[in-house]
């Protein structure tokens, strides 16, 4: 029966009604989704990347569109590290109870760190998504991604001060997931998140320039999906952490894939930019597509697909 | 989505009823509201919709050119790019997904009793309903359009049918003053008007809110992903902070605005 069907999960000992997260980037500080639907339906909200120093972002155009997807060069706008949690955390939990992850990008090692122990520090807040792999910004974010030793020292640093569960969200503009992903777990990350854009570029073939400003931006969107699956069963696999799954998830049976693929979580981002009412839709729809799929529990399909 | 979850109801089903074109490059779209929406749906000139379009990742933004509280939705698009030429194929009779309405719109008392309206291009489009909504309070609005060219003229009959006061001009002087809008008596004149609202190209907002600091409504375009204001692909500075295009505008007071 549809009606019996079990869709929580646990994160790290943070308790999900269902898996189901809307992403970094593309949910803004959640509060504003509360306007077009109750957003205490959702499995956790992880909000808009934040930095240490308020952020305008960069130049627009800021967006292109691509096939089954699109291009963003937002850059981490943001209000920063101090107006987040004395604005936006309490204005989201005037209007959401459930789990709150906060994104938190940096341009160096101290930054993180200082950003992180506020974050931390923040009642509101369950969980920590340390976001190395934002690729709209220069000398850092993604800088930061892209090499164990960098990604070892920031995690090792960042988890000497946050008390909360650490997921270190992870950029798939690398050679070697697997081995990014060990040294995140080796260096004391709670979980993994992953994949965060991966770095694209469109022309305007009339006026002969790059669409977005910044020339380059991330890639999102149900193109990008299976490269997600890909690199969530490999870091699965080689990690003992739980992972969250991100990148192209647009439907129910998306949330089952990825999760067969080793999420516990799954988040996602840029099917809210088409779709306001992505992730209900996903969220209702998952009872029947497990009824379908002789599933009564969706903690017992994570990694499912590894044959464990 | 169940009415459970559902608090504001963003997204509806059109049908089409009339697609065609008018001029080179601009096609007029009439589209009838679902029964269950309400008749003030769209509240304001100025607002739009974010239209999906099969086989495209993000929806077209495009201008409320006319609403009327049976239903009826005009819209005026440039066909530009593969998306708005794949709507210009789309036949009377078929179902059109929106997220309506969207966007702040025109503030129509503020523009008191005299106002001043200027479009430029396909931004003439939403100046239409708000000339009517001016008319409607009882106040009689002057209307300045620009073009490229002959072939791109549009809609200027329309507008005559609202207000006698309409000039029109083209860059290559085709039809009506040769320029800009800038060169029209009725906008160097400005400052004897109320107030102004103008939409139209970057280059025509900037040149008019240095020009016009004062007393303006002007409605911006931008590249755009969601339209209601969460991914920040179309935030601005303005003097009162960082703004989303889409949520917080399109319409912004030129008082607030900042040009580069």
């Amino acid at each position: 029966m549809e009606k019996d069907k079990d869709l929580s999960v646990s994160l790290c000992g943070v308790k999900l009604q269902n898996p189901v997260v809307p992403a970094s980037g593309c949910f803004g500080f959640g509060y504003v989704m509360s306007e077009y639907y109750d957003i205490n339906c959702l499995g956790a909200i992880s909000i808009k990347g934040t930095t240490r120093e308020p952020r305008a972002g960069n130049p627009l155009p800021r967006v292109a569109e691509c096939e089954a997807g699109m291009i963003n060069s937002v850059g981490l706008q943001n209000p920063g590290i101090d107006a987040v949690v004395a604005q936006e955390l309490p204005k989201l939990r005037e209007v959401y109870s459930r789990p709150i992850i906060a994104n938190i990008s940096g341009f160096s090692i101290d930054e993180y760190v200082e950003c992180c122990a506020k974050a931390d520090a923040a009642p509101q807040v369950d969980i920590i998504e340390l976001n190395v792999s934002c690729p709209n910004v220069h000398g850092g974010g993604m800088s930061f991604g892209t090499q164990c030793e960098s990604v070892a020292e920031v995690t090792r640093a960042v988890k000497a001060v946050a008390k909360k569960p650490l997921f270190v969200k992870l950029s798939p503009n690398v050679t070697d997931i697997v081995a990014i992903a060990r040294a995140a777990e080796e260096a004391g990350a709670d979980g993994i998140c992953l994949i965060n854009t991966l770095l694209g570029m469109r022309i305007d073939i009339r006026t002969r320039r790059a669409i977005v400003a910044n020339v380059m931006g991330g890639f999102s969107g149900p193109a990008i999906f299976p490269v997600a699956v890909r690199m969530v069963w490999q870091v699965a696999q080689a990690c003992g952490i739980p992972v969250m799954g991100c990148g192209g998830v647009s439907t129910a049976r998306d949330v089952i894939e990825m999760m067969m693929a080793g999420a516990t979580a799954v988040q996602v981002g840029a099917a809210n930019l088409r779709d306001p009412y992505a992730c209900p839709r996903i969220i209702e729809a998952l009872p029947a597509e497990m009824e379908r799929l002789g599933i009564s529990s969706l903690s017992e399909i994570i990694g499912a697909a590894h044959g464990k | 989505m169940t009415n459970k979850m559902m608090r504001k109801q963003l997204e509806y089903d059109f049908t089409l009823v009339r697609n065609e074109r008018l001029a080179e490059k601009t096609w007029l779209m009439e589209l009838q509201a679902p029964a269950d929406a309400p008749a003030d749906l769209i509240a304001r000139p100025g607002q739009y919709v974010n239209i999906e379009v099969e086989g495209k990742f993000l929806r077209r933004p495009i201008s409320v050119c006319d609403w009327t509280s049976d239903g009826r939705l005009t819209l005026l698009y440039d066909v530009v790019g593969e998306g708005t030429a794949a709507m210009s194929a789309w036949q009377p009779g078929r179902s059109v997904n929106m997220l309506a309405p969207l966007g702040n719109g025109f503030d129509v008392n503020a523009l008191g009793e005299r106002p001043l309206l200027i479009g430029g291009g396909i931004g003439i489009a939403p100046l239409y309903w708000l000339a009517k909504a001016i008319v409607a309070a009882g106040r009689k609005p002057t209307v300045v359009l620009g073009f490229n060219k002959g072939a791109d003229v549009v809609f200027v009959d329309q507008f005559r049918e609202v207000t006698d006061e309409v000039y029109v001009a083209t860059a290559n002087g085709e039809c009506g003053v040769k320029g800009f809008v800038t060169d029209v008596d009725a906008v160097k004149d400005a400052a004897s008007f109320s107030a102004y609202a103008a939409c139209g190209p970057y280059p025509m907002m900037r040149a008019l809110g240095t020009m016009l600091p004062e007393r303006g409504q002007l409605s911006l375009d931008e590249r755009m992903a969601c339209g209601f204001g969460i991914c920040m692909c179309c935030c601005i500075a303005t003097r009162s902070g960082l703004k989303g295009i889409c949520k917080a505008g399109p319409v912004f007071r030129s008082e607030d605005l900042i040009w580069k």
